[in-house]
């Protein structure tokens, strides 16, 4: 692992602090993914289109990067389809059941010194490594 | 220009910094998300710099919000005030975690990643919007039974 390796996360990492930063200065609220989109797909919101806005804007992003850079992105089979619905499912019930994800607890939550956003990250953290090593080691990858 | 077009460009932008962000930043590749969460094997720690520089730009703002208590767009600035740990809290991130370790694929990443229109990003987005969801349901079902 050298020092180039650590640069894009980094940067990476600074452009979604400043996404979030705009996002709560300029609206007032919350960056979190899973909310935004949730909302989205929801009934009585209000404010479907302007999320629905921040989705394309996601999209569009995504790819612009990929035809420039399409190395940044996974290649085209190496996500297995049944384990990823299985990950889809949990992901989705459990990011709205938990008020969150890696943005809205990880980045914002943690940000404002939250503990409801501490415990959330760190079980999340915990649960999902726990995930891999279940997977990968005492399982033996055969997923 | 009107209130509702300067909202819809902000969600339009933000949108964009943060795909930016996540596309170059590493998330999308389940295969390094799943190297940073597996602290047994051969784990790769690059990825908690993501967290760590988009903390440190956001705090500084974060305050600057609470100090104005009202956004530049004229809303109130709304960030949460809860501070009970309920089951709710705890037994979501269970199950998120659960779901990221499977594929190593969080929300936003995973929407980025559609542009690939690899069929296993499909289906964990498709998946994923399927449980977001039934948590609708379920939350509907338990207002109206404590209703009743």
């Amino acid at each position: 692992m050298n020092l180039v390796s650590y640069v894009s996360p980094l940067l990476g990492g600074m452009l979604i602090g400043a996404a979030a930063s705009v996002f709560l200065l300029f609206n007032g609220r919350i960056a979190g993914i899973s909310g935004i989109v949730g909302g989205a797909f929801g009934t009585d919101v209000k404010d479907r289109s302007e999320r629905l806005l921040f989705i394309a804007g996601l999209l569009l992003a995504g790819l612009v990067v990929f035809l420039i850079h399409p190395e940044h992105f996974p290649a085209a089979r190496s996500v297995a389809v049944g384990p990823a619905i299985l990950a889809g499912l949990f992901v989705g019930f459990g990011t709205r059941l938990g008020n969150g994800c890696t943005s809205g607890h990880g980045v914002c939550g943690l940000s404002r010194f939250s503990g409801r956003s501490f415990v959330a990250t760190l079980t999340f953290m915990v649960v999902a490594a726990i995930t891999v090593f279940v997977m990968r080691h005492a399982l033996g990858g055969g997923l | 220009m009107k209130s509702k077009l300067k909202h819809r460009l902000v969600f339009l932008a933000t949108g964009l910094l943060f795909g930016f962000g996540l596309a170059i930043s590493g998330m999308v590749l389940p295969e390094r998300v799943l190297g940073f969460l597996d602290v047994t094997g051969k784990w790769d720690p690059s990825l908690a710099f993501v967290m760590v520089g988009a903390i440190l730009v956001h705090i500084p703002f974060v305050r600057l919000a609470q100090r104005r208590g009202i956004s530049i767009l004229g809303d109130a600035i709304q960030l949460p005030r809860r501070k009970d740990i309920d089951v709710k809290l705890v037994v979501g991130a269970v199950l998120f975690g659960v779901g990221w370790g499977i594929t190593g694929i969080c929300p936003g990443p995973g929407i980025v990643n559609l542009v690939t229109l690899s069929p296993g990003i499909v289906a964990f987005v498709g998946a994923m919007l399927v449980g977001m969801v039934a948590f609708f349901v379920y939350e509907k079902r338990m207002a109206a039974g404590q209703k009743n």
